[in-house]
């Protein structure tokens, strides 16, 4: 699996530079909004990306709470952290694209706010996670972590069930969509799915050797110990 | 021509947020290292 990884990384690279191209140059120019309509084909793929990620967490940890297994434990951690990297480029560029096409950058409305409170969740996840020393962190995290993805179905459908300034979901929305901007948005949507599975990997390798490294750290210091009691 | 700034900003500011989450594994990943070699040099 490690050998595969930068044959894996070069062809994201490609899918995510054929994205990009397809984004900005081949996809057709939205009749009312102009190229700022472009930022759509970056916004909704990272906020699918989140959803997966936030859903992946939310199994990893009912996994833990039933099991107790480390690598759900690292999964979910790993998926919420990737996550909340997502969800973050989500609410940044929204605003970006609202301001010429609203004419403000950021209002109260329920999809918005939503959003807003879901990363708020997840970064408290984060926080309980990297500041917490107790040994029952993982499964407190589990909790919350369980209560947060209860939040993604209220984001997703909250612009069916409120009136909100936001635009109908692309899919299952009622309105229509250029299949050549469907496809464009497809293509983002898989180079960055490619792209956070990479980036899961990484960090998973990178938190199952630091656990590793604790592991030996704490036996060394076990065994120093008697030496410096004596 | 106004569009395009907010396009460009958008696209800049998504590559910035990945690209400065991705450094702080790779300086993790240092971290990590070192405390691995110090590890290895007291065994």
């Amino acid at each position: 699996m490690t050998k595969a990884f930068p044959i894996l990384g070069l062809a994201t690279g490609i899918l995510l530079s054929y994205a990009l191209y397809m984004a900005l140059v081949w996809a057709p120019t939205e009749q009312t909004m102009g190229d700022v309509q472009r930022i759509f084909y970056y916004h909704v793929p990272s906020a699918w990306t989140a959803f997966i990620l936030f859903f992946i967490n939310f199994g990893a940890s009912i996994w833990y709470l039933i099991r107790r297994n480390p690598t759900a434990d690292i999964v979910a951690l790993v998926s919420a952290e990737v996550g909340v990297v997502f969800c973050t480029i989500v609410l940044v560029t929204g605003p970006i694209w609202a301001r010429p096409v609203w004419g403000i950058w950021w209002t109260w409305d329920m999809r918005l706010t939503s959003t807003l409170v879901l990363w708020l969740i997840y970064m408290s996840y984060l926080v309980l996670r990297r500041f917490s020393s107790s040994g029952q962190t993982p499964v407190l995290a589990a909790a919350l972590a369980v209560l947060g993805a209860l939040c993604v179905p209220f984001v997703y459908f909250s612009i069916w069930f409120f009136r909100t300034q936001h635009p109908q979901p692309v899919m299952g929305g009622g309105g229509s969509i250029d299949p050549r901007m469907l496809h464009v948005l497809l293509i983002n949507w898989l180079a960055f799915s490619c792209f956070a599975f990479l980036v899961c990997w990484s960090r998973y390798r990178l938190e199952k050797i630091q656990r590793e490294v604790e592991e030996m750290q704490a036996l060394e210091s076990l065994t120093e110990t008697p030496r410096s009691v004596r | 021509m106004n569009s395009h700034i907010y396009l460009y900003s958008a696209y800049a500011a998504a590559w910035i947020i990945h690209i400065a989450y991705l450094t702080t594994l790779v300086t993790r990943y240092g971290k990590l290292k070192r405390e691995i070699e110090e590890l290895k040099k007291n065994r």
